[in-house]
């Protein structure tokens, strides 16, 4: 806790990002991206932790995050995505889904391509909730049940799922690169297949019980049929897609809405959840035998790099691990990772060893040292 | 009605003048004007199309302060979390650290306004940064004279250290200079050189006047035994030291021998070569007039204050205080000036007069930020006990709805808010419930936020309120399924059974149902109202029928109606509904469940016709109507046969 770094910027911040980091350097994350809500002029910011030419890990105090630039917004920013290394895609509750381009030489951030009113009603505005791309493709969710595809080299818009779902879809995530998962207010996730013509889903999973709408979604990063999904009253579940339509695994993790929820990109025995009760949760599944896990696969994987190329290995031990993720047996620990907040903690995101995360108490929170 | 304490200042609206009668309405923050057309003798003016927005708070806009306001906010949760039952020993060092926090963070934001007005190019920007720097430097000024004061109670001899302190920390101009002169290429000539080593002396910081002292010594060898002698005077000067086995009486008695000594070099004229050592040796004396000629190194009356206790009255107690200050104040402001805000705000601090400080500090600022902080800092530390106001619960409570009001008007900061109004016993929930449903909802996203708060503190009126905003917004825009999620979030019952009746004239309309992922997955929110329970059990019929559970789909469809689920207006669909059922080849309803479709339709169709009794033509709708009487007769009948003589024949 000690290497957390506060800054307040003056904005409610609704969503932070890391840029991708090239997958040929063993670079740091440097520079992430905010978006803020609520304000009178939202605007979209990029930071700068400035590891450039710093050698140690041992010295956490490296400054407060630099503003490099930042860009009005309208509307706020529901959601916010890296596109590569220099576009960002927000989502706006306007309904507008908007492309900004990063110019590193001059620092500077120019709009580059935006598609007005992208979800909207005949006579009002229907906040666009949540965006994913794998580029040049986007797929936008929004409160009017729509699910929207461009192409950020197409002026239009590549296709319309009209009716996807009757109340809101709140979150969007890819499954498979032609294959994308929804989550909605009524409990339910829905996988489509964007090769399929026709607006119905190809699988509906869903809560039993009380349908608590589901507030987020993350898929693990490897073993692509895991999928983890956070509550409105602060549940985090874990499915597995290809077997039976309900949740594997439920844990009680917060006592507000689960704002988001994230694999650790390159280790996904690790998984951070923040939420509206201003907790910032570090999940860790701890390996029994104490081995480290890519150890415990057996001889044939024992080969397998952990590196960020790492391919979508077969580590049976991992695939158990979340999916019997069994709180009860101490196999799972979490850690808070945020000093006592009573503000909502919206938004996170974590590369590397960094993490970063902001809150409505108007700060921007980075961890540079997190014990992966 | 109580006496005005000053005169109301008077804000000019332009293009309203010239004697223009103005109509106003209070807003919560802010007040709305508007010119109203008042005729005396016919003349119409002309109207003026513009409605202006007066504030009161420009500093919740400013982006710096407003982290001013976010940081205080933490630190105010914090506070409020202190138990009480504690014993206030163990409390005392809690309060001045979070008092300290508080002015760390003005500081902060001092700081930072300080920097951006230099970097700023817009001249008018930078004189606004700096007028906010001052506020702020005064604000910080008097919170920390009163946390030495009344939080800390620091008791004579500790207090005058804290005093120094004080004076000090205010008054840092002195490093800057010393730094110029140390800096300079031969620092014993620069012009500024006596200013700094008498500065230093006046704050008490003898150490580093004597290092200043160092250095003209080495330089002077013929009157290196008078600077031999200063640099005795000024090391042996004894300062109280509260850790220490001293008693303060002990201290007293060496303190005076000191002066006694610092007399006698007086007498002596020890210092008479050297004009400087010897204003330094006389303000060591505690010579007053010495002390007044120095008013441009002391620049304030409180500096001349702490100055003269310190070389006068090192054991003063905090009762004796508001007599020195006093007097000080007067001495030092020889002309008959009217001392300005600031000055009664700390002469009021120094007499222990807790609600004129507050009540000062409400007039001068403009901002209920720092009289609400202090106020209930100073309230947790048990000081505010004694005085009730005539309106309103408690002066703690009423500075904190204030600020916390006018938070409420931001459209940001008014996330904050709800914490000041949760620790306000008496009217804080009063006020937020107010408040809270008039937040604009431009997302679900923040309509979950503003419910979060909300069922947080079992409001369920501003609950329902709040879902129904959603349920109607959603419904304007035909998005039937998103209303009727709120309208079962909220449990409300009656709109539940609205969005029902809207989703049943759809079906009638259309012949399908829509948004089949919600219907088909109600589950026990089925049970809100009546109408979504034959909703839910009505889209299940279709669903056995679809899946030609015919049976189960039958049975169904009869308790509907026989259990009164349905209502009476949907029955003759209901029925049609079953007329397929009952041309099956099988026979499906038996001769019991005929005998109760008949009875449904008999009781139906003797209501209808009640009040269509007297009608000569029928018109082409009722021609429909009485043809599907008709065939449903004809097939009830034709069923009711098929199932008695099945029902009738012996399975053998």
């Amino acid at each position: 806790m000690e290497s957390i770094n506060a800054k307040y910027v003056s904005q409610k911040i609704s969503k932070t990002r890391w840029r991708p980091v090239s997958h040929s350097s063993l670079q740091q994350a440097d520079i992430f991206a905010t978006g803020s809500w609520d304000n009178e002029d939202n605007r979209i910011s990029l930071w700068s932790i400035g590891n450039h030419g710093s050698s140690g890990m041992d010295d956490g105090f490296e400054g407060d995050p630099q503003l490099l630039c930042e860009h009005k917004h309208d509307g706020d920013v529901l959601d916010l995505q890296f596109l590569d290394q220099d576009r960002v895609v927000t989502a706006s509750s306007t309904g507008a889904v908007t492309i900004f381009r990063h110019h590193q030489n001059s620092q500077t951030l120019s709009l580059s391509q935006r598609w007005e009113r992208a979800h909207c009603y005949p006579c009002d505005n229907a906040p666009c909730t949540s965006i994913v791309c794998s580029s040049p493709e986007i797929v936008s969710v929004g409160e009017d049940g729509k699910i929207i595809v461009f192409r950020s080299d197409h002026e239009g818009v590549v296709r319309v799922i009209e009716n996807a779902d009757s109340s809101t879809i709140h979150a969007v995530t890819y499954l498979r690169t032609t294959e994308i998962l929804t989550v909605n207010s009524i409990g339910q996730l829905k996988l489509w297949d964007l090769r399929q013509q026709g607006s119905s889903p190809s699988q509906i999973l869903s809560l039993s019980g009380d349908r608590v709408p589901l507030r987020c979604v993350d898929r693990h990063p490897n073993q692509q049929h895991i999928v983890a999904t956070g509550g409105q009253d602060g549940m985090l579940c874990v499915w597995d897609v290809r077997q039976g339509n309900t949740p594997f695994s439920l844990m009680e993790a917060h006592s507000a809405e689960m704002w988001e929820v994230h694999f650790h990109p390159t280790n996904p025995d690790h998984l951070f959840t923040c939420s509206e009760d201003g907790s910032l949760l570090h999940w860790e599944i701890s390996s029994q035998s104490g081995m480290p896990s890519f150890l415990q696969g057996g001889r044939n994987n024992s080969m397998i790099s952990r590196s960020a190329m790492a391919p979508a290995g077969g580590n049976q031990s991992l695939i158990s691990a979340w999916l019997s993720g069994d709180s009860s047996k101490g196999r799972l620990e979490t850690t808070h990772m945020l000093p006592s907040q009573t503000l909502s903690v919206n938004s996170l995101d974590v590369l590397g060893q960094c993490l970063v995360c902001g809150t409505d108490g108007e700060a921007i929170f980075v961890n540079r040292q997190v014990p992966i | 009605m109580e006496e005005l304490d000053v005169e109301p200042a008077v804000t000019n609206i332009p293009a309203a003048c010239d004697g223009k009668h103005l109509g106003f309405a209070w807003g919560p923050g802010d007040i709305l004007i508007y010119e109203t057309i008042f005729k005396t003798s016919g003349a119409g003016g002309s109207d003026n199309p513009f409605i202006h927005e007066v504030r009161k708070d420009e500093d919740i806009y400013s982006p710096i302060l407003r982290k001013l306001f976010n940081e205080s906010h933490h630190i105010f949760v914090g506070l409020q979390t202190i138990k009480d039952d504690l014993p206030s020993k163990n409390k005392k060092p809690q309060f001045v650290s979070i008092s300290k926090n508080y002015r760390s963070v003005i500081r902060a934001c001092m700081e930072e306004l300080q920097q951006e007005a230099v970097s700023t190019k817009a001249p008018d920007v930078a004189t606004q940064y700096g007028n906010q720097v001052s506020i702020l430097m005064a604000i910080e000024l008097i919170w920390n004279l009163c946390e030495v004061l009344f939080i800390d109670a620091a008791p004579a001899g500790t207090l005058l250290l804290h005093l120094l302190d004080w004076v000090r920390l205010h008054k840092a101009d002195v490093d800057e200079k010393a730094r110029e002169v140390l800096q300079s290429e031969s620092p014993t000539e620069h012009h500024d050189y006596w200013d700094v080593v008498v500065s230093y002396v006046l704050q008490g910081r003898l150490e580093e006047a004597r290092h200043m002292l160092v250095k003209q010594a080495t330089l002077q060898p013929a009157a290196r035994k008078m600077y031999k002698l200063m640099d005795t005077l000024l090391s042996k000067m004894p300062f109280y030291n509260p850790g220490g086995t001293q008693t303060l009486t002990e201290f007293d008695v060496k303190w005076r021998h000191w002066h006694e000594e610092v007399d006698r070099c007086l007498q002596d004229n020890s210092f008479a070569s050297n004009q400087h050592l010897e204003v330094i040796c006389k303000i060591l004396a505690g010579d007053e007039d010495t002390l007044l000629e120095h008013k441009g190194l002391l620049s304030t009356w409180y500096h001349f204050l702490v100055t003269r206790l310190l070389f006068g009255f090192p054991t003063v107690k905090p009762t004796e205080l508001h007599y020195y200050a006093q007097s000080c104040l007067t001495l030092f402001l020889d002309s008959p000036r009217v001392p300005e805000p600031l000055d009664s705000i700390l002469l009021a601090a120094f007499e222990f007069d807790l609600h004129q400080v507050i009540k000062d500090c409400s007039i001068a600022l403009n901002n209920w930020w720092f009289v609400a902080h202090l106020t209930d800092l100073l309230d947790h530390c048990k000081l505010l006990q004694s005085h009730n106001l005539h309106f309103g619960s408690n002066l703690r409570e009423f500075l904190l709805l204030e600020y916390a009001s006018g938070l409420f008007t931001h459209h940001s900061l008014w996330q904050l808010a709800v914490d000041y109004f949760d620790h306000c016993p008496e009217f804080g929930r009063v006020y937020l419930e107010l408040h809270i449903e008039r937040v604009p909802l431009e997302t679900e996203r923040k309509a979950l936020k503003v419910l979060r708060i909300c069922e947080k503190r079992q409001m369920s009126e501003q609950v329902r309120s709040i879902c129904k905003i959603m349920g109607m917004r959603s419904l304007r825009n035909n998005r039937l399924g998103s209303a009727l999620s709120w309208s079962i979030r909220a449990k409300d019952a009656a709109f539940a059974t609205l969005i029902s009746e809207r989703f049943l004239e759809d079906y009638c309309a259309r012949g399908t149902f829509s948004d089949l992922d919600l219907l088909d997955n109600l589950g026990p929110a089925m049970l809100l109202s009546d109408r979504l329970t034959f909703l839910g059990k009505y889209r299940e019929f279709h669903k056995l029928y679809g899946e030609k559970r015919f049976s189960e789909a039958a049975k169904l469809l009869l308790s509907l109606m026989t259990a009164k689920i349905a209502p009476r207006s949907f029955w003759m669909t209901l029925l049609t509904d079953a007329l397929p059922l009952l041309e099956q080849e099988g026979v499906i309803f038996s001769a019991d469940q005929t005998y109760e479709l008949m009875f449904c339709l008999e009781e139906l169709t003797s209501s209808l016709n009640t009040p269509a009794g007297g009608t000569d033509k029928p018109t082409q709708d009722e021609d429909i109507e009485v043809t599907k009487v008709e065939l449903l007769r004809l097939a009830l009948a034709r069923n009711l046969a098929r199932a008695i003589i099945r029902e009738g024949t012996v399975k053998s």
